[in-house]
């Protein structure tokens, strides 16, 4: 959040040489999605240089999370990447967990990977709302937002809570789901095909939108990776990177699902690539459903670890003194480091945790894909002109929160 | 829990063993992650081996962070994660710097998605790293003063409102 060193330069342009004008762009500009600002230098409305400014969000949650227990940062990885709050449960759950090798039930693994692929449904589809509008398509934003209210309808039904669920927690799950959850995903599955043909036919072959998306901000598959892009961004370039198939986690391998590449890596091709995306996790959630037995454990047995059931605390105890020694001093892990990275909309999310034996975390640092691919903004936006930076923005899909943490 | 020493099945351990004696100190296997401590002089070595190796190529530098041991020393342990998408593997590089003298050569010419990274470390945790292109404050504001990640940093910071706010405040009657 330091000022940026742009100054201004006399340029060669074809009709002589010119001075360049220094455009603050942010940190309130409704395009940047949340508060980021950018110094764009700029000849006539050429951007010659760009340098992204952040960190106006910035609320210490890697230090906050080293004066609580292990369970209680759940609840602050929720704050991170709003649009995304199950898989920063789950990213943060699966490196304690790591740390601790405790194995989680099926079940529990199949319900996670359900709430996961909803979510990436649901960020998906406020990507394409606010992308949308940004670029001048009013409607769609508003049939994207009606289908993602459904999904939170389904996360309000299951967890309780809309957005910061903190559903996932260390060694399962918080709430075994309610009776009937299973139909209303199953109501879900079936509107949702025909609702994301309705978005492509607003947008797909609409000369607008191509003129907008088509052939802007194209990045080569050697600088993505160089520059440690993943996610969309890195598989609109050609290279197929994705956690779930080449780290799976979480019972992943037991799934069948293809995951969408495409060569043309501007911003229609990632518009594309994100779409197919919505449509492979319907396939993933529709065998999730399969695969969820009506009846089974939500949580793995780990005294001392997992909290005990409300009928087994209040009847026994030993269950009695393991939920109040969990509440009130945690525990502790075996010291050491544990890394796992899964696949957020965004990209690759990490969680690294490092014990030293005590019942607070020594170190919990999260690589967040929106930080990292944004480094490669003034990669794609130099050379462009100023209004193809705001689809530029939109394409990288970066959460402010996610950025600054 | 950590083994140390033990045989490790991640090819990178041989591969940079048999290229130089002295580029791993220690090899440790925790939870099935290798980690591979590596003397500060030869990181950017050691990097480059890793990323252009035939049978290794870590193509991607995914994370790099920073623990601080205090009051152990050598207190900062840097951690760099990478991953090679060609070979479907992936390795950790531990570097281990002292509190009195934190200065570590840059990665970005290795990867140039080290940049942001390293300007974090150095924001939060107060690394310095010699050869870094651009390496100012890039999450707190530049007057900000200390590096709050180190554990010597109070969770509730110094200071219990900005200065900025203390500045209104005082121009105030």
């Amino acid at each position: 959040m330091s000022t940026a060193p742009v100054s201004t330069t006399t340029v060669e342009t074809a009709i002589g040489s010119a001075k360049t004008m220094v455009l603050n762009m942010g940190p309130q500009h409704p395009s940047t999605h949340g508060v980021l600002r950018i110094l764009l230098e700029l000849d006539g409305e050429t951007v010659v240089k760009a340098v992204p400014d952040l960190g106006y969000l910035h609320t210490g949650i890697e230090k906050s999370c080293e004066d609580k227990t292990y369970s209680q940062a759940i609840t602050l990885t929720d704050r991170m990447d709003y649009l995304n709050p199950l898989g920063n449960n789950l990213v943060y759950c699966l490196a304690v967990e790591k740390l601790l090798g405790l194995e989680v039930p099926k079940r529990a693994q199949y319900i996670r990977v359900l709430m996961v692929e909803l979510q990436r449904i649901s960020s998906h589809l406020v990507w394409l709302g606010t992308h949308a509008i940004d670029l001048g398509a009013m409607s769609v934003f508003l049939y994207c937002f009606r289908e993602r209210e459904e999904i939170l309808k389904i996360f309000e039904f299951v967890a309780g809570q809309r957005m910061m669920t903190s559903y996932i927690r260390i060694g399962g799950l918080a709430l075994e789901p309610p009776t009937g959850w299973v139909q209303r995903v199953e109501k879900f599955l079936a509107m949702m095909p025909s609702r994301i043909d309705e978005y492509e036919n607003l947008l797909t072959g609409n000369r607008i939108w191509m003129g907008r998306t088509k052939g802007i901000g194209v990045i080569s598959a050697e600088d993505a990776v160089a520059l440690s892009m993943t996610g969309p961004t890195l598989r609109a370039a050609g290279l197929l990177y994705d956690n779930r198939k080449m780290f799976p986690y979480s019972s992943y391998e037991e799934f069948d699902f293809e995951v969408p590449t495409r060569t043309d890596s501007d911003c229609f091709g990632r518009y594309m690539l994100r779409v197919a995306e919505m449509r492979e996790s319907l396939k993933i959630i529709k065998q999730a459903l399969g695969k969820i037995t009506p009846e089974g454990p939500i949580r793995s047995e780990a005294p001392g670890i997992v909290p005990p059931g409300r009928e087994k605390m209040k009847t026994e105890m030993e269950a009695l003194i393991y939920h109040f020694k969990i509440f009130t001093e945690g525990f502790a892990p075996p010291p050491g480091e544990a890394f796992v990275t899964v696949e957020s909309p965004r990209g690759e999310l990490g969680c690294f945790v490092a014990s030293d034996g005590s019942p607070k975390p020594l170190r919990v640092h999260f690589r967040s894909p929106s930080y990292i691919n944004l480094q490669a903004l003034p990669k794609l936006i130099e050379g462009q002109i100023l209004s193809d930076v705001i689809a530029c923005i939109g394409t990288i899909d970066i959460v402010l929160g996610d950025v600054d943490r | 829990m950590t083994e140390k020493g033990s045989q490790s099945s991640n090819p990178a351990v041989e591969v940079l063993r048999a290229w130089s004696a002295n580029a791993i100190e220690e090899v440790i296997e925790f939870r099935g992650e290798t980690t591979l401590v590596v003397p500060r002089k030869v990181l950017v070595a050691v990097a480059e081996r890793c990323k252009n190796d035939e049978k290794l190529q870590f193509n991607l530098l995914t994370d790099a962070t920073c623990v601080d041991r205090f009051p152990l020393e050598p207190r900062f342990e840097l951690q760099y994660h990478l991953v090679s998408i060609p070979k479907k593997n992936k390795l950790r590089l531990r570097v281990r710097v002292s509190g009195d003298d934190p200065v570590v050569d840059s990665l970005v010419p290795v990867w140039p998605g080290a940049n942001w990274l390293e300007r974090e470390i150095f924001d939060l945790m107060g690394i310095r790293f010699a050869g870094h292109p651009d390496l100012r404050r890039i999450l707190l504001p530049e007057d900000w003063e200390g590096h709050p990640l180190r554990r010597d940093f109070p969770v509730e910071g110094y200071r219990d409102i900005p200065a900025i706010a203390t500045r209104y405040t005082r121009s105030r009657p």
